[in-house]
């Protein structure tokens, strides 16, 4: 079973990583870029094969190790 | 006192606060790999020195902060253990929950490293007794990730308690504008937990013990550290 976990800034949490890619879009000549904010991919690839399972195991990991939930938020999809 | 320095992979801080715990306490710290579960017997400061743990892989801090050796670190913190974290330390101990907050990307992007300026914030503490209160101290500073955040009720409640242990200044200690290396909030460059026995700063300290480079402001610190045990 292949899972996804997104890793993303909460809201309100300064992301000088995304303003700094915003700026050099915009320099590039990109159109109509409003704001970007970065965040993190995890391609993850699981051997149970109960799906409620490997959702719980993927959240245990994201609370864990992948995400720091004192300014990330975290997506799973499997 | 009896010292440990705990080394991970990717740590490079090490030798420094060695020889900086060596000169103030006449006695040689151990150096104990991340793998190991117990900390020497009778260890009374516990250093997680500076460096790039894993490579600052993930977030920095982030993998050395669930090392296997971290729930020793814990279990002495909550004994009421001394545990000093400097720069990538400071950054494991907020990624292990023994400090609040995180420390973030620099705001203007750059690994910035440098002489600054801080100003003790607080002396009342087994880490900074030797220093006068607020006084204006120069350290050395090497890091891309120092930028603190917490969220409001944190940073309330560090403010309140006298938790902020130094503050970033310039030479006249002044706060603020270009004296902020990093974006940090509030200023702050090290924070306390909130027994005070733990200690969390971005700057090294360990690097400013002998006048050949460049100064001792540093010493404080140690003599502290030496004098409370």
């Amino acid at each position: 079973m292949k899972a996804r976990v997104v890793v993303t800034l909460k809201n309100g949490v300064l992301d000088p990583q995304g303003k700094a890619i915003e700026g050099a879009l915009t320099s590039l000549g990109v159109a109509d870029i409003a704001s970007i904010r970065q965040g993190k991919v995890f391609d993850i690839e699981i051997s149970a094969q109960d799906p409620t399972q490997a959702k719980q195991n993927l959240k245990i990991a994201c609370e864990k190790l992948l995400a720091n939930t004192v300014i990330e938020n975290y997506s799973i999809e499997i | 006192m009896k010292s440990a320095i705990i080394v991970f992979p990717g740590s490079n801080r090490e030798g420094d606060m060695a020889r900086a715990l060596q000169q103030a306490a006449q006695h040689q710290p151990a150096m104990v790999w991340h793998a190991e579960r117990e900390l020497p017997k009778g260890t009374d400061l516990v250093v997680l020195p500076g460096g790039f743990s894993y490579g600052d892989y993930l977030r920095c801090g982030a993998i050395a902060g669930r090392a296997a050796i971290m729930d020793a670190v814990r279990a002495h913190a909550e004994r009421g253990g001394l545990v000093l974290g400097v720069c990538n330390g400071f950054q494991i101990l907020c990624e292990s929950g023994l400090l609040p907050g995180v420390l973030m990307r620099n705001a203007h992007l750059r690994f910035v490293c440098r002489m600054q300026y801080l100003r003790v914030e607080q002396t009342n503490s087994r880490f900074t007794h030797k220093y006068a209160n607020r006084q204006i101290i120069k350290v050395c500073i090497a890091h891309g990730e120092g930028n603190y955040e917490a969220d409001q009720t944190t940073i309330d409640r560090l403010e309140g308690d006298g938790r902020v242990a130094f503050r970033y200044c310039n030479a006249e200690g002044v706060l603020g504008g270009m004296a902020n290396p990093n974006g940090s909030r509030n200023d702050i460059a090290g924070i306390f937990s909130e027994k005070k026995n733990v200690l969390g700063l971005m700057p090294h300290p360990e690097n400013l013990i002998d006048p050949l480079v460049g100064g001792i402001d540093g010493k404080g610190l140690f003599d502290s550290l030496v004098c409370a045990a």
